[in-house]
C-alpha cells in the first residue's frame, strides 16, 4: 500500500474529526428551531445519501428504490411502538436488520439484472410497496400512523421543544455512516465493489464473487437507511406511506450524493450541505411550498452538475481528483 | 363476474394498451437509437397534455384538431433537448451512465418545477370535446370513445413509424445510425442530425399521445410520474429499443391491467403491471424482445 494512500486516508479521519466537532457546536450559535430543524434534515439526508451512495456510488448498482428501506426503517420502529409499546432503541436496529433482509432478498433476483433493468426494478419494487402499505389497514393505511406524545424521554426518544437530541442523533448517524464508508473505502469489500462497478466481467474472471459482493452492499446500504428511516419517523412523530416511502425520498437520497459526487467518500456530505439547506430556503422564501420553486432549483443544479462536472462538487477540491486505489482495474488494463 | 364483463373490461384493456404502447414509443425509439433512456418522459406527456389544454381554453382547438400542432411543438422540444443536454451527457468522460440518467432527470424535475410553478398543482380537464365522455356500442359492447380514438392514432402512428424506418431515406440512416455510428460519420451521416432527428421523433409520439389523454384525463403536474414508470415497464417488456417491441409490451400492459383490476381493488391496479414487470425480467433479463 502506498504511503500517499495511507497518509490522504489519515487527513480524511482528521478533517472528519474536526468537521464533527465545528457541527457538534452549530447549535450553541444557532438557536433558531426552524434552522435547527433544518440541520437536523441535512443531517439526516447527508447520513442517508452516504448509505445510498454505498450501493449505488461504490458498487455502481444504482437505486431509485431507496425510499423502500427508509419506510421500512420509519414503519417497523412506529408499528413496533404504537402496537406493542417497544422503545425506539429497539425498533430502529429491527427496522435496520429487517431491511437488510429485504435487500438481499429482493437483490438475490434483482442482482442478475443490468443497466436500466436494474433500475426500473428498484423503481418498481417501492412503488408495489408503499401501495401494499396504502392499502394495509392495520398499518394505518394510507393516512398512515401518529406517534402519540406522552413526555419528554430519553427513552421513548420525544422531545416535544427541544430539537437538540434530534440534532445529536442525526450528527450521530452521519458521523456512523461516513465511518462506515470510510472503513469500507478500503476494505476488501470496497475494492470488489469498485472493481464490479467498473467492470463485472472482468472483476469475476479475477476471482471477485460479484453477486456476493452486491449482496453485502445493498445489506449495508439498506440497514443504515432503515435506522434513517426509524430516526425520521421519531422526529417528525406522524408518518404515511407516501411521507416516508414515496418516489420522492428515493430522489432526495440520491440527489446529494450526484451533487458532491457519487462513489465518493466527501460527495454525499456535500450535496447534502448544500442541496437541503438551498432548497428548503428557496422554497420558503421565494414561493411557499408547492409553487414548485425547490423543484426547480433541484432540477436545474442536477442538470448543471452532471454536464459541468460529472465527477460531482467535491472534484473542486482536489485539482487532481483522488484515484482510488483499484488493483482489480489496473490488473485488467495491464 | 359474467362473461360480458370480462369481455368488456378486456375490450377496454386493450384500446388502453394500444395507448400505452403509443406512450412508450418514443422511449424505445430514442433507447434503440442511442442507447439513452429519457427519464424525463413522463414530462413531455406532461406538457403535451397542457400544451392540448391551453390550445383548447384559449382557441377553442379541439385536443383532436390540435393533435398535429402539440406533436409538431413536440417534435421541436425533443430536438432543442437533445441538442442542449443530452448531447453533452452522452459526451461525459467520468460517470457516463451515471450522467444519462441524472441528466434527464434532473430535466423531469425541472420540468415538474416549472409547470407547478406556471400552472399551479391544480387539476385542469377538458370539459367537453367531440369524443370526451361518449361511449359506443359495438356488438354489445360499450367502448369509451376517447380511448377507442387514441388506440386508433397508436395504431395508424405504429403503421407510419413502420414506413417510415423501412421505406423513408431518413428512416434508413436512422437505423444505420443505430447499427453503428461510428460507421455512418464515415460515409457523411451527421450523426447529431439524426439523434436530434430521432429525439424529435420520439417527442412528437408521446405528443400525440399527451393530446389523446388530455381528452380523458386530468392534466397537472405530476400527471406524467405514473405514465413514466408503466411506459419504462412496457419498453422493458418488450425489451429496450424495440420499436415493435413497445407495441406488444403496451398490449400486454393494458390487458394485464383490465385483469388486475377485476380481481383487486381498483387502487391497487397498477401492482398487476409492475409484477408482471418483475416476473418478465427475473425470467428474462432483457425483456420479451430484447436480444440477449
Amino acid at each position: 500500500m502506498d504511503k500517499a494512500f495511507i497518509q490522504h486516508r489519515r487527513r480524511d479521519l482528521v478533517v472528519a474529526a474536526c468537521l464533527t466537532v465545528v457541527a457538534a457546536m452549530m447549535p450553541l450559535a444557532v438557536t433558531n428551531g426552524y434552522y435547527q430543524e433544518l440541520m437536523v434534515m441535512t443531517l439526516l439526508y447527508a447520513a442517508l445519501s452516504q448509505s445510498w451512495n454505498i450501493l449505488s456510488g461504490y458498487c455502481g448498482q444504482i437505486s431509485l428504490g431507496h425510499a423502500l428501506y427508509f419506510g421500512v426503517g420509519a414503519y417497523t420502529t412506529t408499528l413496533l411502538f404504537t402496537k406493542f409499546g417497544v422503545l425506539p432503541w429497539f425498533g430502529m436496529p429491527a427496522g435496520g436488520v429487517l431491511s437488510a433482509m429485504i435487500a438481499m432478498a429482493l437483490g438475490y433476483p434483482c442482482f442478475r439484472l443490468r443497466g436500466h433493468y436494474f433500475v426500473i426494478a428498484t423503481i418498481v419494487i417501492a412503488e408495489i410497496t408503499l401501495l401494499l402499505i396504502q392499502n394495509w389497514e392495520w398499518a394505518g393505511a394510507a393516512l398512515g400512523l401518529t406517534i402519540p406524545m406522552k413526555r419528554d424521554s430519553w427513552a421513548t426518544f420525544q422531545f416535544a421543544r427541544s430539537k437538540l437530541p434530534y440534532f445529536y442523533f442525526a450528527l450521530g448517524l452521519a458521523c456512523v455512516a461516513w465511518l462506515v464508508t470510510w472503513w469500507l473505502e478500503d476494505s476488501k469489500w470496497g475494492y470488489w465493489w469498485r472493481a464490479v462497478k467498473d467492470n463485472p466481467d472482468a472483476a469475476e474472471s479475477l476471482g471477485v464473487v460479484v453477486f456476493n459482493s452486491k449482496m453485502g452492499a445493498a445489506a449495508v446500504s439498506a440497514f443504515l437507511v432503515a435506522i434513517g428511516g426509524g430516526f425520521y419517523a421519531q422526529f417528525v412523530a406522524y408518518i404515511s406511506p407516501e411521507s416516508v416511502m414515496g418516489f420522492q425520498i428515493s430522489l432526495l437520497m440520491a440527489l446529494p450524493a450526484v451533487l458532491g459526487g457519487i462513489g465518493s467518500l466527501w460527495g454525499p456530505i456535500l450535496g447534502a450541505v448544500i442541496l437541503i439547506p438551498l432548497t428548503t430556503l428557496t422554497s420558503s422564501y421565494i414561493g411557499g411550498s408547492g409553487r414548485g420553486v425547490d423543484l426547480i432549483v433541484y432540477g436545474g443544479l442536477i442538470i448543471a452538475i452532471s454536464l459541468a462536472r460529472p465527477q460531482g462538487l467535491v472534484s473542486l477540491f482536489s485539482r487532481k481528483a483522488r484515484p482510488a486505489a483499484n488493483p482489480v482495474r489496473e490488473a485488467v488494463a495491464s | 363476474m359474467t362473461a360480458e364483463t370480462i369481455i368488456q373490461s378486456l375490450a377496454s384493456g386493450l384500446l388502453m394498451g394500444l395507448l400505452y404502447g403509443l406512450i412508450a414509443v418514443g422511449l424505445a425509439l430514442i433507447f434503440g437509437l442511442m442507447d439513452v433512456v429519457n427519464f424525463a418522459h413522463g414530462e413531455f406527456l406532461m406538457i403535451a397534455m397542457y400544451a392540448s389544454f391551453f390550445l383548447f381554453a384559449f382557441f377553442a382547438l379541439d385536443p383532436l384538431l390540435s393533435a398535429p400542432l402539440v406533436a409538431a411543438a413536440l417534435f421541436v422540444f425533443g430536438a432543442v433537448v437533445y441538442l442542449l443536454i443530452v448531447r453533452f451527457a452522452v459526451r461525459a468522460k467520468a460517470n457516463t451512465g451515471m450522467v444519462q440518467i441524472f441528466s434527464t432527470f434532473g430535466l423531469a424535475v425541472l420540468m415538474r418545477g416549472v409547470a407547478q410553478y406556471f400552472f399551479t398543482p391544480d387539476y385542469r380537464s377538458i370539459p367537453h370535446s367531440w369524443v370526451g365522455g361518449k361511449t359506443i356500442s359495438i356488438a354489445g359492447i360499450y367502448l369509451p370513445q376517447p380511448q377507442l380514438v387514441g388506440a386508433l392514432i397508436a395504431i395508424a402512428a405504429f403503421a407510419g413509424l413502420y414506413f417510415f424506418i423501412n421505406r423513408t431515406d431518413f428512416g434508413r440512416a436512422l437505423e444505420a445510425t443505430r447499427e453503428d455510428a461510428g460507421a455512418v460519420a464515415l460515409v457523411g451521416i451527421d450523426k447529431n442530425k439524426v439523434f436530434a432527428v430521432g429525439w424529435g421523433l420520439g417527442a412528437a409520439l408521446v405528443g400525440l399521445a399527451g393530446a389523446v389523454m388530455s381528452i380523458f384525463f386530468y392534466v397537472f403536474p405530476d400527471v406524467g410520474a405514473s405514465f413514466a414508470t408503466i411506459a419504462y415497464v412496457t419498453v422493458a417488456l418488450g425489451g429496450f429499443g424495440s420499436v415493435f417491441g413497445a407495441f406488444a409490451g403496451g398490449i400486454i400492459v393494458g390487458l394485464v391491467e383490465a385483469i388486475t383490476t377485476l380481481v383487486l381493488p381498483a387502487s391497487l391496479k397498477t401492482v398487476g403491471i409492475y409484477g408482471v414487470y418483475l416476473l418478465v425480467v427475473f425470467i428474462r433479463p432483457r425483456g420479451l424482445f430484447g436480444s440477449i
